[in-house]
């Protein structure tokens, strides 16, 4: 048993290509990318070692900035749209009828490719034949904006539909982490006389709080990398309105050649991700320790 | 005075009975109307976008966003069915998507099954190594990954989208399967040890068939991914007749700035093997987006 079991050749050749495929793809491209960093390079020609001017330049980059300040103004809203979603699949899961048709709909936009999702809103805001200005209209807006050309209008009018395409997905796993809480709990807390919003709050929330953190985790590493959408929308603009990191490095090296500098954004991206998980994870862990 | 105290708290009782009879319906009603306004939000847009499919411009500029069409225009769906190169995207799609969910749940399950049945001291680093994965964003590997298939000419070819769509869904696939795994009795694998069988029967013939369920859960969440993925082709894939569904339709799309229906259709013909899927597969769809909830 054991020695069949502990078959060193056996081992190397089921874990190997799996192992290999990460290392290749995932682990060294990340060390190149920070490598990249150093370098002044359009992409074709010859790389040139620039030391840290990359990075330097970097922090000098209010461009870049800006867009780092997009990344985490979507994370803060994906984060805060959480909460209507556990307020949704509190509602849901307390044995309303139709529930698990609704929860199915609310799925539906998860399955579209973010192309068709782009496309698609790009219509439902447009200017003067889009539903959004059409329902503005019969509202009496005199003049309603165009969303996507507005500056001070487009990164909301694609937090929108980033918060259309997860709402289902959120809500499912709050929906099914809901229903695993024991019925006993909730039985015997109405026995002594809670009511349903002290059940939710003080009982089921604390229940799942190891899931809300989880999708806290989702939400805000999602964001900080998010790029779908944006890329096909706006492409970052009008004028950086609505750039973000990840826009802003693929911007940097697939429109401006400049491939260097967007490795130096793309690793300070993954350095950004990074921490943001090891932060909620470690506040988290912390808020644990105390009795509530 | 020791009778009186009852017979309050019974009155008391009986009237908060009273509201809670009155609130209820109505309180149920009110929420109810909440997530059916909810669900509206969710579907209309995809309800808009078949009514729009089916209009000209004409009907499309001058009557109202929300009216039918006049008449269906269908010969919009056979336009944009002809005119672009839609069926070999599908295929294109199908190929790659079809082809990295086998591969990776073949190599994520051999992986899991040689860290939860098999003993060797690396086991748990290289776990480690898988899991971190998770947290990596793909940009970060996108300039040097472009580079490297350049250099071995594996950009612009299909074989580069199989690969990295694998190597990206190995973590999620292998932390789905080792739940499973590790809840998974071990008696007849034991047995068949004692038995002399090989390694390879035992994982090929017994373990893997037992799998299935988790099998079918991480193959629904892979193809998911892949299937709506959009950087990599957009980044490694040139030549058109490689195009994927997400990026040949986002440039076949560019050509009708101004046409609608044809937009609309595009767009539609693309999601309907989806919407056909999710009808058919619902419930296990949503237990592959339950199990992979870990990554966004």
């Amino acid at each position: 048993m054991n020695q069949v079991m502990a078959n060193k050749k056996v081992i190397f050749l089921y874990v190997a290509p799996a192992l290999l495929l990460v290392l290749v793809l995932v682990y060294i491209p990340i060390v190149l990318t920070g490598y990249y960093g150093l370098m002044k390079w359009d992409g074709i020609g010859e790389m040139e070692f620039i030391g840290l001017k990359n990075y330097k330049d970097l922090i000098q980059d209010h461009l870049f900035w800006d867009s780092v300040y997009h990344s985490f103004l979507l994370a803060l809203f994906s984060a805060l749209s959480l909460i209507g979603y556990l307020m949704i699949s509190i509602i849901l899961a307390g044995n309303i009828k139709g529930a698990d048709l609704l929860r199915k709909i609310y799925l539906i936009p998860m399955l579209l490719a973010s192309v068709v999702i782009a496309q698609l809103w790009m219509k439902i805001y447009h200017p003067s034949n889009g539903i959004l200005n059409h329902i503005l209209m019969k509202l009496g807006v005199v003049d309603p904006p165009s969303w996507l050309a507005d500056p001070r209008f487009t990164l909301f009018a694609i937090i929108i539909p980033v918060i259309w395409q997860y709402a289902g997905f959120y809500i499912l796993i709050y929906y099914a982490a809901l229903k695993n809480i024991p019925e006993e709990i909730v039985e015997a807390a109405k026995i002594d006389g809670a009511t349903p919003f002290q059940i939710a709050t003080r009982i089921k929330l604390p229940l799942i709080k190891s899931v809300i953190i989880v999708t806290i985790v989702l939400a805000v590493v999602g964001s900080l990398k998010y790029f779908d959408l944006i890329y096909i929308m706006t492409g970052g603009g009008p004028n950086g309105a609505s750039e973000v990191m990840a826009s802003y490095m693929y911007n940097q090296a697939f429109k401006g050649f400049n491939f260097g500098y967007a490795s130096a954004v793309g690793f300070f991206l993954l350095l950004i991700c990074l921490v943001a998980t090891y932060l909620i994870r470690k506040l988290a862990a912390t808020g644990q320790d105390t009795p509530s | 005075m020791d009778t009186a105290k009852p017979v309050q708290t019974s009155h008391r009782e009986k009237s908060l009975l009273q509201i809670k009879r009155l609130a209820n319906p109505v309180a149920y009603g009110i929420l109810y109307s909440f997530l059916i306004v909810v669900a509206a939000f969710q579907i209309y847009p995809i309800v808009w976008l078949f009514l729009f499919s089916l209009k000209n411009n004409q009907e499309i500029f001058n009557t109202s966003p929300f009216s039918l069409p006049t008449q269906p225009k269908w010969e919009n769906y056979v336009k944009v069915w002809i005119e672009g190169n839609i069926g070999q995207y599908f295929f294109n799609s199908v190929l790659y998507t079809v082809s990295a969910v086998v591969l990776t749940v073949l190599l994520a399950s051999m992986v899991t099954f040689a860290i939860t049945r098999m003993r060797w001291k690396a086991s748990q680093p290289v776990l480690g190594l898988f899991m971190i994965g998770l947290m990596i964003p793909v940009h970060s590997t996108l300039i040097p990954l472009f580079d490297t298939f350049t250099k071995t000419n594996l950009i612009d070819s299909p074989l580069s989208i199989i690969l990295s769509y694998t190597a990206f869904n190995l973590p999620i696939t292998i932390m789905i399967l080792l739940g499973f795994y590790e809840a998974l009795p071990r008696e007849v694998e034991e047995a068949a040890v004692m038995d002399g069988a090989t390694i390879h029967h035992i994982f090929f013939r017994l373990t893997l068939p037992m799998t299935s369920p988790v099998i079918a859960t991480t193959a629904i969440i892979n193809m998911i991914y892949n299937w709506n993925e959009f950087v990599f082709v957009n980044t490694f894939i040139s030549s058109d007749t490689y195009k994927t569904l997400t990026v040949g339709i986002q440039n076949f799309i560019g050509q009708y700035t101004t046409d609608w229906g044809a937009i609309g259709a595009t767009l539609m013909i693309s999601i309907l093997p989806i919407l056909i899927a999710f009808f058919l597969l619902s419930n296990r769809i949503v237990e592959g987006i339950t199990a992979g909830s870990v990554k966004g």
